[in-house]
Order: structure tokens, then C-alpha cells, then sequence
């Protein structure tokens, strides 16, 4: 039984690797957490798109105003949902058990999404939904298909549809049998059906913005982590080359 | 008067005379460092050992930090850590040098263990010396993999669940053994906590123990060094090696200023390149542990990958663990395989030399092939490379036959 199953999988890997590798075509975003201006209009984007749904509950509201250059009030007023304190962290009202019954899976906490997923995984995400009439929430995505999350920047990006083709394939796997057939109905990009309130660069920038924000709560260690290992490389530096002349001299009679 | 000054004496005045008649430091301090004569022709691969040693150190001081923030509950585990990393203050310093320490202490060993390996320091008579290395290693092996776990993390969970698997792999005892482990029917906030208390307790006083007998089995027998040469048969009046020189200060100083280039690298990880390209902190485990949600792709930590893909060569589990085993009894039984009546990898043949290049090559094949997601292609590679891997070990006893030594000289020679 067991070396059955495991003749199987073995079999099957093959298979499913190809299946994988079907190759996850990324943008590159183009982020940078030392930019405040590019942080508050992210966190901004956060508050208002994202925040109704997914929680970053390792996220202090106190820390954002100390890292992005605002004042206490400036924050609660304008990042804060409702009646949050300075001390209090970026949860979310809805409760997970709804959110399961709305759309089938509870949105996740978003504070180490772009250290799991990576900054351009996420930027390509935002950018990437389109309408479906076959899903529950009437979107899907390109990079993550059959995605719970319908799309919350369609009044900023306008709305995608899907543009297909034919294309010849050989063979595909559907279910576990192999499936013969000559051509295949390929999604092969994406085109506004509806236009947005911004410009596609506006919207990208805007994307870039939040991309940033996600990044930056992700490990808000960082700006400082890079600013004092400069000091600590140089240091070492100096260190390394006296300790460099002390050997040698100590050295001097070992023949 | 009357008793002669020391360096203990003369920096502690009268109070180090006094504690100094009652401890004698200065006598242990003679005995293991003034007193302790090395090879004078060490090169850049003796400087691994005392690196170590400095890793050990950093890793038992940024631990007993961590441990006084973290929570080992599965609940709060998570959550705990990323505390650290926000609201303690510089504690994600400490973290990060716990993480990067970890792979920075297989980095180093892995280096001192392929110095053994280059310069035969493993023959008659430091046979002991290189076995108490290696239950170093594997203690090293048990500390990092419970540790791993303590973060909770996806990577934690499943590389938990998938290494503690192999226990039930073993015949008979197998999944009493697992549950012994576990101390739980599933992985749970129960294993978590024992995790917490081995990697916090049992392992780390383990570990000091045995690097303690392994500093002194190396006191006892004398270092080797690049030439393979036995100092101690060559000796002036005194019977001080005509070839040696006090450990301190000459070695001190100089590994100071190998523990320099080493932090310069450590800290640049540290401050720049924490996760290291999802090899020292990989992304999987930025999301908490969850038992029904099995990653894509669940892979050992880099510096388990090597054995991971020896395992994973064999289609079969109880097989496949039972090889990765012997993978490492392998190096156990080094000192008796190895047959070469040269000790130096510098003068012997060509068929040693191309044996050990080979068995590198294999290795860090074997780390790449465990790193990635399986497929048939690189199934038959970690096969081939397995083959080398073992043929290495089993070729030992016969590679003098095959192969012309070059002469051994007298004395150390002095390369650059």
C-alpha cells in the first residue's frame, strides 16, 4: 500500500512539477521604505482598502506615527478605522467566523505578507484581477487563480477583463487523467473594460505605494537595521585591520 | 615574595595572589593557553575552531534574551516573536543574530569538519578527538532543529512534522518513538514546550559538555596542522616542539583578527541580508503555524538539505532514514576507515585529492538537490551524488594503494 503511494508520487512528480513551473510571470515593484511621502500615501491606501478586511495585528498604531513623520492625532484620525487608541494595534471589527461565511476563508492577517509572499508577488497580485461571472465574488486573479479576495482597487484601476486565445498544447492534466487535445483555451492578458478614477500610472504608482507600506510593516526594524549596520560594518572595519597589524607584529619573530 | 609573578598576579595585584593560591587560575591559564605549544604553520583553515567557539558564545547570550520575551506556547509563540521584533528594544538585533548565528555555526563547522578531512586530523591519536567532534555535530544538529521549531511558523510546523516522521520510520519502535517525541498524537503545544525546554536546557549543557571534552582531548593530543607533521617527536632540551609556539599569544591574536573578517561577514548578514534570500529565515515561516495547511513545498533548512537528499534518494521512508543515518555514521567511523599512511592532503596522491574534491562536490550537490522541489531529474542526481557521497567514504581504506605519496618533510614548511 505505502510503496504503492509512494510509487505514485513518484511517478506523479513529473508531472506536477511541470504543472508548477508553468512559470509565474512577476512586475517588479519598485519599492523604497526610507520614502515618508510614498509610506503615508501607502498607509493611506492600506486604511482605506484594506484594512475593513485584513487585520496587521502585529502593527502599533504609535509606531507608524513615530516611523512615517506624523503626529499621534494625524494617525488616529486618518489610519485608524473608528475609535482606535495610539496604543492599540491594526485589528480588524469583523469577525473571522463572518468573514469565513463571506467569502469562504477568513482574509489574512496582512503584517508579514510581503516577507511571505515578496513585494513583487503582491504588486503583481493588486494588479492583476479581473471578472470571472464563475466566482462567488464575480473576480478572479491571474497570479492567484480562484482567489477568495475579490478585487478592492477596481474603482481606482477600473475593471479588467479577462482576454483569451486558442493555443496549441499536446497534452494537459485534468483530474488524474492525462487529456489529448490540439488546442486550448488560454488566458493570455488582461484589458480595461472600464476606466478607473486614475491613469494606469497613477494606479501602478498607487499600487507601488502600498507595496511599500506592506514592506515596510513587514519588518519596520529595517529603515533602522540599515542605518546602524553602516557604523557596526565600519567599526569592524577599523577593527579588523588593527587586529590585522597586531597579529602581524606579535608574528614578527615566529620565523 | 618567593612565588613567581603570572599574568593573573600582575593585572589583580594582591587579590589575584590571593584567589590564585585558593583556584589556581594561572596554573589552568599555563596549562591551556602559555603552556599549550601549536604548530607555528597553521593557514586560513585552523581559524574554524575558535570561531566556533566565539558562534557558541554569541548563540548562548542572544538565546538567554530571546528567552526572556519569548513564549514557548503554541498560541502565543508566533506572535511572541515578532514582539521581539518590534516592540523590545534592539530586539530584533538579537534576533537576527540568533537566526544568523545558527546558520553561521554549520558554516563554520562544516569548515572545521572539512579541515580534519584536508589535513588527516582525525588519525591515530586524535581518533577520540575527532569522534567527540562529531557528537558535537550531531548535538548541533538536535539544538538547530529544535529550535527552528520554537518560532511557529509554517516552515516550523511541517519541517517538524516531516523530521520527526523519520523517528517513526525506524522498524519496530518507530511510532512509539514519534510519540515519545511529540508527546502528543499530533504536533502540539505540548511538543512546543518540551522543544522549548531541550533547546533551551538539555541541548545547550550537552553541547558545552562535550566541546568542553573536545578542547580537552585537543590539549591532550596537540593540534595537527597543514603538513600532517607530529611536532611533539621533534622537541629542543626542554621538550618544548622545535615547530610549536605558545598558543597565547600568538594564536589569540591572530584569531582576533580571523574573529574580525568573521563578524565583518556576520554583520553584514545581520544588518543587510537578514533572511539571506530565504535561506537563514525563509518565507514560509512568516506565516504562523497552521495543521491544515500544508505549504507547497516543505524543505529542511540549508544546512540539513545535504542529508535531506540522501533521504529522499531512496523512494522508500524506513530505507531512506536508515541511509541518512549511515550518512553520518560514515563520518563517525573516518579515523578508522582512513588507512593513508600520509596524513596531509598535501602530499598525498592524486587519487586522495581527487577522492576529497569529489566528495565536496557531493555534498554541496547533495545541499543543493535537498534544497529544491523534488523532480525524476534531480532524484537520479541526489542518487548519483549519494553514490559519491558513500564511495568516498568506503574508497578510504584503498587510496594509498592506488597512488604515489609525495615525501613528508622533516619540519612544518611555512606556505605564504
Amino acid at each position: 500500500m505505502v510503496r504503492k503511494l509512494v510509487a505514485g508520487v513518484l511517478l506523479a512528480l513529473p508531472l506536477v512539477v511541470t504543472a508548477s513551473s508553468g512559470g509565474e510571470h512577476l512586475e517588479q515593484a519598485n519599492t523604497n521604505i526610507n520614502s515618508q511621502a510614498s509610506l503615508q500615501r501607502g498607509a493611506q491606501l492600506f486604511s482605506n482598502y484594506c484594512l475593513s478586511c485584513h487585520s496587521a495585528s502585529y502593527v502599533r498604531y504609535r509606531r507608524l506615527a513615530d516611523d512615517l513623520g506624523l503626529t499621534e492625532a494625524q494617525v488616529l484620525e486618518n489610519l485608524a478605522p473608528t475609535t482606535e487608541k495610539i496604543d492599540d494595534m491594526m485589528v480588524v471589527a469583523m469577525l473571522p467566523e463572518d468573514a469565513e461565511t463571506w467569502f469562504g476563508v477568513a482574509p489574512p492577517d496582512l503584517t508579514l505578507v510581503a516577507r511571505s509572499r515578496g513585494v513583487d508577488w503582491l504588486y503583481t497580485f493588486l494588479k492583476s484581477f479581473y471578472l470571472d461571472d464563475e466566482r462567488p465574488t464575480g473576480w478572479n486573479n491571474v497570479l492567484f487563480d480562484n482567489t477568495a479576495m475579490p478585487n478592492p482597487l477596481w474603482q481606482l484601476q477600473g475593471i479588467q477583463a479577462a482576454v483569451f486565445e486558442e493555443r496549441a498544447v499536446h497534452a494537459s492534466l485534468a483530474g488524474s487523467k492525462l487529456v489529448y487535445a490540439q488546442t486550448e483555451h488560454v488566458l493570455s492578458g488582461l484589458e480595461i473594460i472600464e476606466e478607473g478614477i486614475m491613469t494606469e500610472e497613477e494606479f501602478d504608482q498607487a499600487v507601488n505605494d502600498l507595496v511599500t507600506f506592506l514592506e515596510y510593516i513587514a519588518e519596520p526594524s529595517r529603515i533602522k537595521r540599515e542605518s546602524v549596520g553602516i557604523w557596526v560594518l565600519l567599526f569592524l572595519a577599523v577593527f579588523t585591520l588593527f587586529a590585522y597589524f597586531l597579529y602581524k607584529d606579535y608574528w614578527r619573530d615566529v620565523k | 615574595m618567593g612565588r613567581p609573578a603570572n599574568a593573573f598576579s600582575r593585572s589583580m595585584g594582591n587579590l589575584g595572589q590571593w584567589i590564585d593560591d585558593r583556584l589556581g587560575v594561572s596554573a589552568i591559564w599555563a596549562y591551556v593557553m602559555t603552556g599549550y605549544y601549536a604548530p607555528k604553520n597553521f593557514d586560513f583553515w585552523y581559524f574554524f575552531g575558535s570561531l566556533a567557539l566565539l558562534v557558541l558564545v554569541s548563540q548562548l547570550i542572544t538565546g538567554i534574551w530571546l528567552a526572556m520575551y519569548f513564549k514557548p506556547d503554541a498560541d502565543l509563540a508566533f506572535a511572541s516573536v515578532e514582539f521581539i521584533m518590534r516592540d523590545v528594544e534592539w530586539g530584533w538585533l538579537i534576533r537576527y543574530m540568533h537566526s544568523t548565528g545558527a546558520s553561521a555555526f554549520f558554516v563554520v563547522v562544516y569548515l572545521h569538519m572539512f579541515r580534519g578531512l584536508l589535513y588527516g586530523s582525525y588519525q591515530k591519536p586524535r581518533e577520540l578527538l575527532w569522534v567527540i567532534g562529531m557528537l558535537v555535530f550531531v548535538a548541533l544538529m538536535a539544538e538547530a532543529f529544535l529550535g527552528y521549531v520554537l518560532p511557529w511558523g509554517q516552515m516550523s510546523y511541517w519541517g517538524a512534522q516531516v523530521i520527526i516522521s523519520l523517528f517513526g520510520a525506524i522498524p519496530w519502535v518507530g511510532d512509539d518513538l514519534a510519540l515519545w517525541i511529540r508527546g502528543d498524537y499530533v504536533l502540539s503545544d505540548v511538543t512546543l514546550n518540551r522543544f522549548f525546554a531541550l533547546h533551551v536546557a538539555a541541548m545547550p549543557l550537552a553541547l558545552i559538555g562535550l566541546i568542553f571534552l573536545h578542547l580537552m582531548a585537543l590539549r591532550k593530543v596537540g593540534s595537527n596542522n597543514p603538513d600532517g607533521i607530529e611536532i611533539k617527536e621533534l622537541t629542543d632540551a626542554e621538550g618544548i616542539p622545535l615547530d610549536g609556539i605558545p598558543f597565547h599569544p600568538y594564536y589569540t591574536v591572530k584569531d582576533v583578527f580571523g574573529v574580525g573578517v568573521f563578524l565583518l561577514v556576520a554583520a553584514f548578514i545581520v544588518f543587510f541580508a537578514p533572511d539571506l534570500g530565504g535561506q537563514f529565515l525563509e518565507d514560509a515561516n512568516f506565516e504562523p503555524a497552521d495543521p491544515l495547511n500544508t505549504p507547497d513545498h516543505i524543505k529542511p533548512v540549508w544546512y540539513f538539505t545535504p542529508f535531506y537528499a540522501i533521504l529522499r534518494a531512496i523512494p522508500l521512508k524506513a530505507p531512506g532514514v536508515m541511509l541518512m543515518g549511515l550518512s553520518l555514521v560514515m563520518l563517525f567511523l573516518v579515523p578508522w576507515l582512513d588507512r593513508h599512511p600520509v596524513r596531509s592532503m598535501r602530499y598525498r596522491g592524486w587519487v586522495s585529492k581527487l577522492a576529497l574534491a569529489a566528495f565536496v562536490v557531493s555534498f554541496i550537490g547533495l545541499g543543493y538537490v535537498g534544497g529544491a522541489a523534488g523532480s525524476s531529474t534531480l532524484t537520479t542526481v541526489a542518487r548519483v551524488l549519494t553514490v559519491v557521497y558513500f564511495g568516498y567514504f568506503l574508497g578510504l581504506p584503498f587510496y594509498y594503494k592506488c597512488e604515489k605519496s609525495h615525501p613528508v618533510p622533516e619540519r612544518v614548511t611555512k606556505h605564504g
